[in-house]
């Protein structure tokens, strides 16, 4: 019997260990503070950041997989649904919503309404150029990569530059057939 | 309603922050690494301990604050007390919590303790590479317990002793 894939992560979020947030949001800020000092260059925390997200996403897709009990999408609007309803939910406690399809279903639009990485944030002005919250795209590059799907995940809109609310586009390059590592005579 | 994420987060976020400043930008530096993984938890442990002591009298003494840290400052990031502290009463504080929780999901081979023989130990040996792992993942604990205690004007050195495992006790000296 085919498993039907939860529409929410609420009961999920409900269940798995979770602690305050403000450790988490103030441990982000603490992370990205140091980075700039560090780097010095924007541009290259941006990069830092998503290569963070990237290596975060490709274990955690473990136990996203482990613990929603979501059974193979269909296609790629149903990947980008459970990872706005279910994933988010999951790990964040906050729900997004994927809008903005293009014609041919490849490229998408999750919006972020509520994100506790910018609970108390302010970019100074020498940060204008910095994307804040790049973990984020990096961990659903990461997280997808390892399901066999090669992804390009950019900002379109960004609360703390001043938008209303947080965008990000991703836009789906193409399928990787599974590759399995070992031959059948090894 | 205290807001919360999952534990995943806050894990993944300080697993990956460990290896970024050990394996990519200081591999061959772990003092510097640990100097930065230290000011990060610094910087959260200022920030924390503004917010959970908004609402309260300035603490009388040194004793006092420690508590705090002991009860409702470790309560707030880990769900529970600390389980023992000691002092010498001449400025030095020693905190354990049996069942660290930022330890309980790594495995080290428990005859190896030294958590200060981190930098000397020339020869990487999978067991001395899983204990310095370790240790640069109680610089951020440590730093977090130094920056909580300096906002609250306690300027001090913070360590780690781990050779109790899963036990993990804080050494706080403060500074006369």
């Amino acid at each position: 019997m085919a498993r039907v894939a939860p529409r929410t992560g609420d009961a999920i979020f409900a269940n798995v260990e979770r602690v305050n947030a403000e450790l988490f949001t103030l441990t982000y800020g603490a992370v990205v503070r140091q980075l700039l000092t560090d780097l010095e260059e924007v541009e290259e925390v941006n990069k830092q950041l998503d290569q963070m997200g990237y290596n975060i996403g490709i274990r955690l897709i473990d136990e996203f997989l482990a613990k929603s009990n979501v059974s193979r999408c269909n296609d790629f609007r149903e990947t980008t649904d459970v990872i706005a309803k279910v994933g988010f939910k999951m790990f964040l406690g906050v729900t997004a919503s994927v809008t903005n399809w293009d014609a041919d279903g490849t490229c998408c639009s999750i919006v972020l309404e509520d994100n506790p990485l910018v609970d108390f944030v302010e970019l100074p002005d020498n940060c204008q150029g910095l994307y804040y919250c790049n973990i984020l795209s990096g961990v659903i590059r990461g997280a997808l990569d390892m399901v066999s799907m090669k992804t390009e995940v950019t900002w379109l809109r960004d609360v703390l530059r001043g938008d209303d609310v947080f965008e990000l586009q991703v836009k789906l390059l193409k399928h990787v057939p599974e590759e399995y590592p070992y031959k059948d005579d090894e | 309603m205290v807001r919360e994420v999952s534990e995943s987060c806050v894990d993944s976020l300080l697993t990956e922050m460990v290896a970024c400043y050990c394996n990519r930008f200081y591999a061959n530096k772990p003092e510097l690494a640990a100097r930065r993984i230290e000011a990060i938890g610094y910087q959260v442990g200022h920030q924390l301990s503004e917010r959970y002591t908004m609402e309260r009298p300035r603490f009388t003494d040194h004793l006092e604050a420690i508590k705090f840290i002991c009860k409702d400052f470790w309560s707030e990031l880990f769900k529970k007390q600390i389980d023992n502290l000691k002092t010498n009463h001449r400025g030095t504080f020693v905190l354990q919590d049996n069942k660290f929780r930022w330890l309980a999901r790594m495995s080290v081979d428990p005859s190896i303790d030294n958590a200060s023989s981190v930098e000397d130990n020339s020869a990487p040996t999978p067991e001395n590479k899983a204990a310095q792992a370790m240790s640069m993942h109680l610089y951020f604990p440590c730093g977090i317990i130094r920056g909580a205690l300096s906002n609250l004007g306690i300027p001090c050195a913070v360590s780690a002793d781990i050779s109790n495992l899963p036990a993990c006790s804080f050494v706080v000296r403060i500074k006369a």
